[in-house]
Formats: structure tokens, C-alpha cells, sequence
């Protein structure tokens, strides 16, 4: 139900009552999407689209994360292999959770 | 497609799991709040594939199978009677009330017709001024912008022929009333990434706090929640409790401003009745005084008959991670996603509609 799928904005133009709307491309489909929750995005942006609005413009270098934290833990995993589980105990407290919210 | 295909790759999720099998050093609880992720679950056998230490429980984020029988037996109502158009998404067609569903009292010649977006129902209502058209406006905090949008266009337009029977949802007061009752499990959270990309993470802060639970906000593919996964485990491990978010791509901490803004024009924080829990305060959203003219709920009566659920179904224990579905009795048997007694069977983000789609023939062939 809150599912949201990617999509590129291919084109912007003004909807019905002046809303902002636009032109989204998911894989081969494409659709008319709502944008006026997402003032900044531009033609080229990728937005999560949910019952044909737009909720949010994608972040190409948040994008990345998922793959930056696997280095990471698979790092600390090594260090615990070579030094034993209080040397990781130790990273961590040099290095307290990453990316707080 | 560019930010799908990276997240489901199979050598990431493995390297994940070899990671998360290092990380784990005793047994964890985790519950995943969202049905779109139990889904994904289900269907790539995550919570089998994690090392056995850690147990994925099933949460409530499943619109389709927390909206009241009450409301759904309103819907009908409505539906049925002559001259409306009854516009609904598709997920909610096979939902049962207390006699019937909307799918049925369509063929029973109801005219009840699937939309995609909210903003459909308000141009079905513009095409066809002789009648009225009623929008079934279900869902969590993901899905309260779009339908604040259908209610601003159709109040900017001036329309006397649209309303919305509103069951909006929240999640947070869900979460509260699951940790706080004394049969709780759950030790950290995988929280929803859609619903976190409106509403950001402030409402968090204070239940992670609180209970002392780890609470990362997750996507939807296989990486993503084994990256959640990761981040719960990581905080166990380590003895901390706080809010992170692994789903950066589309979750800021602030979530969505102007979709709040919207949301907070249209609708205020209603006490809302889960189906399966039972009453949660401000755990819904209703439709402000100033909207109270496109109200579904005061345009028609409220049917006479007392809602009745099937008392065979357990979906209420299900829905709370008390049981897995296939402890029902009437699972895969009488009760299928074909002929569904319980809502949890009806979407396929409900719990047993995932495991009857996924984990049926692998149940039977077990010993038992």
C-alpha cells in the first residue's frame, strides 16, 4: 500500500488549477505525476512516486549509503577476525553510530 | 530500473548477510512495521536466510488489513446506494465486511471503480456532475498527502459531488501501543521508509527513548532491509537505542515540509479503531471542521447492522506478531486469498496472503 516506485522526470508543465506537474518515466512506462510536493526537483531528477505524487526527490549520493555501510561493517567484521570481538568493542566507541537521524 | 535493480542485487545481499552473521552474538527480536516490507521478506525468504539468532516479526503496516470492519461495512453502504460511483483503490476491493465485499456488491451492480491515484476520483467526480462520487481515503501517513491534494483540488474547484470516507492510519501511536503491552517482544524496529519520507523522524526520537528500542527507518528492496537489518543488530549489540535512517535516498530527519503542510490543512489527529487491535488513541487522521462538506461519513447514514468479524480469524494476533499465520486453523483452507475470512489474506502485504503466496508448499512439505 505505501509503495513507491522511482522514476525520471522526463518534462514539467502546469496541471489543472495551475498544479505542477510532470512527466515521470518508470523502466519502459511512463506517467503523469503530481509534483508539488517536491518544489526543487528538475527535469533529469528522480523522485519516489506514490499514488501519483511525488513524495520525494532521490539523493544520488544518499543512494550509495547502503553500499558505503556494508564496507563498514564488513571492516569491523575483519577486525574482529584478526584482533577479537574487544578491539571491535573499541572501534565503536572511537566511532559511535553512524549517521544519526 | 536506476535505483531498484542495485538494491536487489544477490552478491550485496550476501555480503550482508555474511556481515550480519558476524555482528550477531545472541538472539535479537526485530519487527518490521510495514507490510510492503514483510512482502519483500516473504518473498526473498530474508527472515530464513539471517542467521537463526535474529527473528523477524510481522507489524501492522498493512492499510488494507487495519481498517475497521465498521468502516468497511460503511463503505458498502455506500457503495449500494443508488447513483453513487464508489471509487477505491484496488487493494481494498476484496477486503471483507460483516456480509460481503466491494468486488461482490460490484457485480451486485454497485458502481465501484478502481483508481490509482486519489486525483482520479476528483476528475471521475468532475466528468460526471449528475452523480455523486465517494473516494475510500485509506492508508498511512505515505499515502495522507495524495489524498489531502484530491480534497484541496476538489475544494479549490467548488465540486458538491465529491466526498471521501476517510480511515487514515498512523504509525507511531501503533508502535507505542505495541511496546507497551506486556506480552512485547520486539527489541528494535525496522520503521517504514515511505511513511518516514513525509513525516521525517521527530516522533521517533522520544518512542526509542522511551522503551529503550532501536529504531532504523528501512526501505523496501532485499539490500535495503538487510542494510535495516544491519543497523538494528549493530545498536543491540552494542547496548544503543537510537533513530537512524537507512534509507537516505528518499528519508530526510525533517521528512516532507510542504506534503505536511497539506496534511495538516485537511485533516487533524482522530482516535482511530485498528481492526484486530482494537481502539488506538490519536492513532488516525480525520477530516478537519473546515472540509467537514466533502465528509462521506456525514453526507450518507451510518448502516444499522453491528459489524461482525468471522470468529475464526485470528488476524488480531497476527497483526500484533503473537502468532504466524500459519498457526490459524482456517489457513490455506477456508480462509485463501480467493475467499478471504481475515484482511490480512487480502493484500499481498498482509502477512498470510504473503505466506500463503510464498511459503504454502514449503509448510506442507515440513513435517509437522
Amino acid at each position: 500500500m505505501c509503495l513507491g516506485i522511482p522514476g525520471e522526470i522526463l518534462e514539467t508543465h502546469a496541471g489543472d488549477l495551475g498544479l505542477r506537474m510532470g512527466t515521470v518515466r518508470f523502466g519502459g512506462a511512463e506517467r503523469e505525476v503530481c509534483l508539488e510536493y517536491v518544489p526543487d526537483v528538475q527535469v533529469g531528477d528522480y523522485v519516489i512516486v506514490h499514488v501519483g505524487v511525488a513524495i520525494s526527490k532521490v539523493s544520488e549520493e544518499e543512494a550509495q549509503e547502503v553500499f558505503g555501510y556494508l564496507q563498514e561493517i564488513q571492516a569491523l567484521a575483519e577486525l574482529e577476525d584478526t584482533q577479537g570481538p574487544d578491539a571491535v568493542r573499541r572501534a565503536n566507541r572511537a566511532t559511535p553510530g553512524a549517521n544519526p537521524a | 530500473m536506476k535505483y531498484l535493480e542495485e538494491y536487489r542485487d544477490g552478491a550485496a545481499a550476501q555480503d550482508y548477510l555474511a556481515a550480519i552473521r558476524k555482528l550477531v552474538t545472541r538472539p535479537w527480536t526485530l519487527m518490521e512495521v510495514c507490510g510492503g516490507q514483510t512482502h519483500s521478506i516473504v518473498r526473498y525468504g530474508l527472515d530464513e536466510l539471517l542467521p537463526s539468532e535474529i527473528t523477524l516479526i510481522h507489524g501492522p503496516g498493512c492499510p488494507v488489513c487495519v481498517t475497521p470492519i465498521h468502516l468497511i461495512d460503511r463503505a458498502l453502504a455506500i457503495a449500494q446506494t443508488p447513483g453513487v460511483i464508489f471509487a477505491s483503490f484496488g487493494d481494498m476491493l476484496r477486503v471483507p465486511g460483516s456480509s460481503t465485499d466491494l468486488l461482490r456488491a460490484r457485480a451486485a451492480g454497485a458502481d465501484v471503480r478502481i483508481v490509482y491515484s486519489p486525483l482520479d476520483a476528483v476528475a471521475i467526480a468532475e466528468a460526471n456532475p449528475g452523480r455523486q462520487v465517494v473516494f475510500f481515503a485509506v492508508g498511512f501517513e505515505t499515502t495522507a498527502p495524495a489524498n489531502a491534494m484530491a480534497v484541496l483540488l476538489a475544494s479549490r474547484k467548488g465540486l458538491t459531488n465529491f466526498s471521501v470516507l476517510v480511515a487514515h492510519v498512523r504509525v507511531p501511536p501503533a508502535i507505542e501501543a505495541i511496546l507497551s503491552s506486556p506480552f512485547c517482544k520486539v527489541q528494535g524496529f525496522l520503521a517504514a521508509g515511505h511513511v518516514c519520507t513525509v513525516m521525517g523522524t521527530d516522533e521517533y526520537h522520544a518512542l526509542a527513548a522511551r522503551y529503550r528500542v532501536p529504531i532504523v527507518v528501512t526501505g523496501f528492496e532485499p539490500v535495503d532491509i538487510l542494510h535495516g537489518v544491519a543497523k538494528v543488530v549493530r545498536q543491540l549489540e552494542e547496548g544503543r537505542h537510537e533513530v537512524e535512517i537507512a534509507y537516505g535516498r528518499s528519508v530526510r530527519p525533517e521528512g516532507n515540509r510542504p506534503a505536511q503542510q497539506a496534511v495538516d490543512e485537511v485533516f487533524e489527529i482522530v482516535h482511530r479503531t485498528w481492526r484486530g487491535l482494537g481502539e488506538i488513541p490519536a492513532s488516525g487522521l480525520g477530516l478537519r471542521a473546515a472540509f467537514a462538506a466533502f465528509d462521506a461519513e456525514q453526507r450518507y447514514p451510518e448502516p444499522g447492522a453491528p459489524a461482525a468479524e468471522s470468529p475464526d480469524c485470528i488476524a488480531g494476533l497476527v497483526l500484533q506478531g503473537l502468532k504466524k499465520p500459519q498457526e490459524c486453523g482456517v489457513f490455506g483452507t477456508r480462509c485463501t486469498p480467493e475467499h478471504p475470512l481475515g484482511a490480512p489474506m487480502v493484500s499481498s502485504e498482509g502477512a498470510c496472503a504473503a505466506y500463503y503466496l510464498y511459503r504454502r508448499r514449503a509448510a506442507a512439505a515440513a513435517p509437522s
